[in-house]
């Protein structure tokens, strides 16, 4: 076994380019002379490294050296069995991880905000999802996670589903119990997914909630790209023992790309040896940084930044304090004007603004200097644009009712009606409410009086909805 | 031998100047720290790589920086001054008496230190019992003020690097809020000459238009800044910097300048016609 210092894709790249190779394969730019732009655009060593396949530099699809060594070497930091380099976004890692747990008539458990890419696994594959309450915050109007006694539920009342899939953590930060989860879901021999896109950087610091990999889980899902630092695009699938390595292979190539990018392989690989040599001592930086952060904008007055003491080892398990998100509504400004002011009034862009709130992405990048201005910023907002406090819609769960599969609902044949003449039919399309941004209805579930009162209710409240195709949401398309 | 001090001041011009030794070299959390002699500049300070202050021309920079404010603003008790850890801005200002109180923010302590121990000339009245040095981050500390100071002057680095948060609209607003409802806002406003200290130039005009009812910019000649052509920001929240220029009061004062005089504060403001076009593009 190679040490976490070596990296494998990027040690052959470097020796691939020393030995000044004439290409006659793709990529057809050859090392950017014939696309003279993107070579200035991107820099002359970056489009020398965009290389294809060859035997030196190994091969996603069948992996047998140098990749094949990265991948064990990301295993073994991350503590997985396996671990599958990924250069399709990490929505092609969650929809390997589910494609492999489940198939065409399968149930698996999960929580109603699940992330989009988990939706479009299930319309490939045709599990049939049962949706978990993710409960959430009134005050905050933000999903939380999945009780550990609605998980029970859920298992005891369809004892024949295949899997349970978890998100550790959600955009927020929220952690659920995947330890408890995991333990139930083996026990009743169902498989634990975690889609941990929001939590690479828990592999790094003990501090940190714990990891899907330490938890038991079966498959987790990593966006490297995200807190770990690799490019966009990059990602990994971590595996447990109890998955066959081999199958999960299969799947990742029914819909992998057959040139994998080596720009995007080695920054998994770089990023995977900086993390394992780095992480402890720079994730532990970034969570001072965010507490600082989270102290002076409470100290400003109006917001909230919240942290920890949301933590209720119930549908708050836990929290990962590096995500900084801040309740802006006490102000009078909806997140998402904050959002915009910071970016057009401030030059600074954060990760995203929703009705009460918004979040700051802190990651191994960020420097005091910068936290300094946000926080300048945010207090300048506060004096220039404060309002009276508008108030927040309050949204209660209503409990869908899948009557076909998503694939079902996504596959057959439709009609756009007006939506007060929709009841009891079978919604094809999704309808997103924002706060707390959970699905009222998802492909394949049948539209009831109570979700109507509701859309009608949420419309008035001025909520902002999205997801059909008719965007003022006067008419859905439904199942004929 | 030949021994010469490079900055580029663009990627295609560099101004160079003979070094007879280099007294000191070293590096903080912040910037990289050097102190050189010259035969025709005398000491001077270099902060990761770029030309902060020589003794020889230092004292226009100092005195275009502090007495134009002082001489507008009529009573003028208390005073921020961010950067500046040279101490060139607390010599001039500790000339006047009815200065109740200054507070110096300034974020590396080597800086003030080294400056201590080898540029006396500029460093020379720190331990004036009126100071106070806090050393921290500028924005950080004028974010919690609130109508405390009569004037703020901003001794910055430039643009990119430390300094970068003092050129920032929060940095600009904050400071607004720190002053009184009379007060005056003073920074060194970069060159307008080359093309990228150009752009970095408008960017600042811009954001502190955006955070003051009245804001001009005046010029000086400063031989080892890029272009030697350099200016500074006054932006107020009530006084005109040359309708409310008290010529008579400031010269009752006497004090010794060798740069400033109230007919130069006056002739300041007058700037060349491209630099008026650059910054009435973004009023």
């Amino acid at each position: 076994m190679l040490s976490q210092e070596r990296a494998p894709i990027y040690e052959a790249l470097q020796e691939f380019e020393k030995k000044r190779v004439v290409p006659f394969d793709v990529p057809g730019h050859k090392r950017g002379r014939g696309n003279p732009e993107l070579a200035s655009l991107l820099g002359e060593k970056c489009v020398r490294m965009d290389v294809n396949s060859m035997k030196p530099l190994d091969n996603l699809c069948h992996p047998v050296s140098v990749i094949r060594e990265a991948e064990e070497l990301a295993a073994e930091a991350f503590g997985a069995a396996h671990a599958f380099l990924m250069v399709g976004g990490t929505t092609s890692a969650v929809q390997a991880m589910v494609l492999s747990a489940v198939k065409r008539g399968d149930k698996i458990i999960l929580p109603r905000n699940v992330h989009r890419s988990v939706m479009g696994a299930m319309v490939l594959c045709g599990a049939i999802p049962v949706y978990v309450d993710p409960d959430s915050d009134k005050s905050l109007g933000i999903p939380l996670g999945m009780r550990l006694r609605d998980v029970e539920k859920a298992i005891r009342e369809n004892p024949d589903a295949k899997a349970v899939l978890v998100n550790n953590p959600t955009y927020y930060g929220i952690c659920s119990d995947i330890c408890g989860i995991t333990k139930l879901a083996h026990e009743h021999g169902m498989l634990c997914l975690a889609d941990e896109a929001h939590g690479t950087h828990f592999y790094f610091n003990g501090r940190l909630p714990v990891t899907a990999m330490e938890a038991g889980a079966d498959l987790a899902a990593v966006s490297m790209h995200k807190s770990g630092g690799s490019l966009t695009q990059s990602s990994l699938l971590l595996a447990g023992p109890n998955v066959s390595e081999g199958y999960v292979r299969q799947i990742i190539n029914l819909t992998q790309t057959t040139s994998g990018s080596y720009l995007l392989l080695s920054s998994l690989d770089i990023s995977r040896r900086n993390l394992a040599l780095r992480g402890e001592e720079a994730f532990g930086r970034v969570m001072g940084l965010a507490e600082y952060a989270r102290d002076e904008i409470n100290a400003i007055g109006g917001y909230r930044a919240f942290g920890r003491e949301l933590v209720n080892k119930d549908s708050v398990y836990d929290f990962d304090v590096t995500k900084l998100s801040v309740h802006t509504l006490d102000i009078g400004l909806a997140g998402i004007e904050v959002y915009d002011l910071l970016r057009d009034e401030y030059d600074i862009q954060i990760e995203f603004g929703d009705l009460g709130n918004i979040l700051a992405y802190l990651s191994i990048g960020d420097r005091p200097r910068d936290v300094e201005r946000l926080v300048g910023a945010l207090s300048e907002i506060r004096r220039r644009y404060q309002k009276s406090k508008a108030g927040l819609m309050r949204q209660e769960y209503i409990e869908p009712q899948v009557a076909v599969s998503p694939q079902e609902a996504f596959y057959a044949d439709k009609e756009m009606l007006p939506i007060d003449e929709t009841k009891g039919r079978i919604c094809s399309e999704f309808v997103m409410c924002y706060p707390p941004g959970i699905p009222i209805l998802a492909p394949g579930e049948k539209i009831t009086g109570q979700i109507l009162a509701y859309i009608k209710y949420a419309k008035e409240k001025g909520c902002s909805m999205t997801g059909p195709e008719d965007p003022d949401i006067e008419n859905l398309n439904v199942l004929k | 031998m030949e021994l010469w001090f490079s900055e580029s001041h663009t990627p295609n011009v560099k101004l160079s100047i003979r070094v007879d030794r280099q007294i000191y070299s070293g590096k903080s959390e912040f910037q990289r720290i050097d102190v050189f002699e010259s035969p025709e500049f005398g000491r001077f300070l270099v902060l990761d790589g770029y030309m902060m202050l020589t003794e020889k021309d230092e004292f226009i920079y100092h005195e275009m920086i502090t007495h134009v404010p002082m001489a507008v603003h009529p009573d003028v008790k208390d005073v921020l001054v961010i950067g500046a850890g040279d101490g060139g801005v607390l010599r001039e200002l500790t000339q006047y008496p009815e200065i109740r109180h200054i507070d110096m923010v300034e974020i590396d302590p080597l800086v003030v230190e080294v400056c201590k121990k080898y540029l006396q000339k500029t460093a020379c009245r720190l331990e004036d019992p009126r100071v106070s040095i806090h050393y921290e981050d500028g924005l950080k500390f004028v974010r919690s003020k609130k109508e405390e100071y009569d004037l703020i002057i901003v001794d910055s680095t430039d643009p990119f690097g430390p300094g970068e948060g003092l050129f920032t609209r929060e940095f600009y607003g904050n400071c607004f809020k720190a002053l009184r409802e009379d007060g005056i806002l003073v920074n060194q406003h970069e060159s307008p000459y080359y093309t990228e200290d150009a752009i970095a130039c408008q960017r600042t005009h811009k954001n502190i238009v955006q955070s003051f009812p009245i804001s001009r910019v005046y010029q000086a000649h400063i031989p080892t800044y890029p272009s030697g052509h350099w200016l500074f920001g006054f932006a107020s929240k009530k006084y005109h910097p040359l309708k409310n220029l008290d010529e008579i009061r400031w010269n009752m004062r006497g004090i010794a300048t060798r740069y400033y005089t109230t007919t130069l504060h006056k002739g300041a403001f007058y700037i060349p016609a491209y630099v008026e076009e650059l910054l009435k593009n973004v009023e």
